[in-house]
């Protein structure tokens, strides 16, 4: 059994240069400084189906798009109280992300697990944009410490506080994994190609169910996402 | 008589500290994972989550920012009596999962299906589950709460005898395989397995398997213990770590119910308790007392009986 090396860290602008963007590799740690913005399927309708003004100054103020609804509460006084931090899973959002990033301008999309290799394609590469995922996805408390503070929240009467535009400012945000760079190369994917290569002896001595499936696959290198 | 004041404050603390605290037997499983992963990404993300667990208990946050779906599960002995009876009980549930939202703060999680409608306190319809069982003998209520996360991991499938053991590892594979690519199953997990039973009790069976046994217990069926070990190894020996990525940390425990099912039927569920396995267990007595712990020791030989009659066992061995 060998010892397991560890990954290089890096800190990083939520207004990244295109410079700092070219130099970040599949599997680098990022720690983030700066602004952040939470948006998720409610801003993205808000802003792209009913044509709502974004609150923001984007990119200038921040281009860093995290999917995450943090576990936090408005005080009677108008204060915040923020616990915990994680991202929500982004796949869901391919639908909104290439017009949400022609809008906003963002270069960094921070989520859970990653986008598909079509949405890098499309949407990430021509927009110089790379995909930072979340850590386990469970180190909220971290992510938490990084939050310096709430800057402010943008569309909670009309969102809700799980919806709404939550802007935080970073410092040493992370961990962050890189998971797609600037070419669209994902690591997600990466890892999935080696692990599909030992599958099928995994599934020695195990057979098919009697009863199938309308859509079912026995290719087990195929997702279900995308 | 047991005072609802009480219930409802005992209730509360349990919310926050099943999103704060990671229960002990699952951090021993983890670090027992993190001490063998080899793969470097995966070994990262382990050791991130370990560091994540103390960052939550020092500062009094919760260890995920998604805090799941707060639910109850509530045991009684033959003789308890709550004040207020069950009307009042459920209404102190709901008030400590709301205030408990707000004052920790949980996420609010729960929305209206279609409407999307938020009340911002985790309570609505059918919010949060309260679900029952009983023990013969004692006054005592024990208040278990469970946040289970996770929109990905779980999934349900009518086998039939013929498809056996081979089928059973099959679905189990598939699960563990298609949800955790990506890590959306947030393993290493709790494992929990339902099989038989109605379709929705082998929902029901397999999700208390995840998340009311805890890491190290085995049923007590010896052949369905060894099958649990089988499992475990099998799921660790899949090549996928934590998040995806290559490793061995996929399962930190399997576990089995299982329930009499249609004499045609196999029903089978698979359950994935996440890297934050949200769960914190109390005891509170008529006297006043209120005695805490982390195992909810849900599966009693009461809970698993299989005769018309109940009778107690000669020598009460606790079980899983």
């Amino acid at each position: 059994m060998g010892t397991p090396s560890k990954p290089r860290e890096i800190r990083l602008s939520t207004t990244p240069t295109p410079e700092a963007l070219a130099e970040l590799k599949l599997g680098d740690i990022v720690y983030l400084d700066g602004l952040i913005y939470t948006a998720r399927e409610g801003v993205y309708m808000r802003a792209l189906e009913q044509n709502a003004n974004i609150p923001m100054e984007l990119p200038a103020e921040s281009a860093a798009n995290f999917h995450c609804s943090p576990a936090a509460a408005i005080n009677p006084d108008g204060s915040y109280n923020m616990g915990a931090v994680t991202a929500t899973a982004s796949f869901r959002f391919s639908k909104w992300i290439g017009a949400w990033m022609a809008k906003s301008g963002a270069k960094l999309i921070i989520g859970k697990g990653g986008m598909s290799a079509q949405d890098y394609k499309d949407h990430f590469v021509p927009n110089g944009a790379i995909y930072l995922t979340t850590v386990g996805y469970g180190t909220g408390a971290l992510l938490g410490r990084g939050v310096k503070r709430v800057k402010t929240v943008h569309w909670n009467e009309e969102l809700g506080l799980a919806q709404a535009m939550w802007v935080l400012e970073a410092e040493k945000m992370g961990p962050f994994i890189v998971e797609s760079d600037l070419a669209g190369n994902s690591l997600f994917e990466r890892e999935n190609a080696k692990i599909s290569a030992n599958l099928a002896k995994v599934y020695e001595g195990t057979k098919p169910a009697v009863l199938k499936r309308f859509g079912e696959t026995d290719d087990r290198s195929d997702e279900l996402i995308g | 008589m047991i005072s609802l004041d009480l219930i409802e404050k005992t209730a509360e603390v349990l919310m926050a500290k099943a999103a704060i605290e990671i229960p002990d037997d699952y951090l021993q499983g983890l670090q027992a994972a993190a001490e063998v992963e080899d793969g470097d990404l995966s070994s990262f993300v382990l050791h991130a989550m370990l560091e994540n667990y103390k960052a939550a208990k020092e500062d009094g946050r919760a260890m995920c920012g998604d805090t799941g779906t707060p639910r109850w599960y509530v045991k009684m002995g033959n003789e308890t009596q709550v004040e207020g009876g069950p009307v009042a009980l459920e209404a102190a549930l709901r008030r400590a999962t709301a205030k408990a939202t707000n004052g920790v703060p949980l996420r609010p999680n729960r929305v209206h299906p279609l409407w999307r409608t938020d009340h911002n306190n985790n309570v609505g319809i059918g919010a949060p589950e309260i679900e029952y069982g009983y023990e013969p003998g004692g006054e005592w209520i024990d208040l278990i709460t469970v946040h289970k996360g996770g929109l990905f991991g779980t999934d349900y499938r009518m086998l039939f005898p013929s498809d056996g053991i081979q089928g059973i590892k099959r679905f189990y594979l598939d699960s563990l395989v298609a949800f955790g690519k990506r890590g959306l199953a947030c393993q290493p997990a709790i494992i929990g397995i339902g099989l038989g039973g109605c379709k929705d009790t082998c929902m029901v069976l397999g999700k208390r398997a995840a998340c009311l046994r805890v890491v190290g217990s085995r049923n007590p069926d010896p052949r369905i213990a060894e099958l649990e070990l089988e499992l475990k190894e099998l799921g660790n020996s899949i090549g996928m770590g934590a998040m995806g990525f290559v490793g061995k940390s996929m399962v930190i425990d399997a576990n089995i119910e299982v329930g009499y099912c249609h004499t045609g039927g196999m029903q089978m569920s698979v359950h994935a308790f996440c890297l934050s396995s949200r769960r914190a267990v109390a005891r509170v007595y008529p006297d006043g007392r209120v005695e805490h712990r982390t195992d909810p020791d849900w599966f009693t030989d009461y809970q698993r009986r299989e005769t018309v009659e109940w009778e107690p066992p000669q020598s009460h061995e606790k079980s899983a």
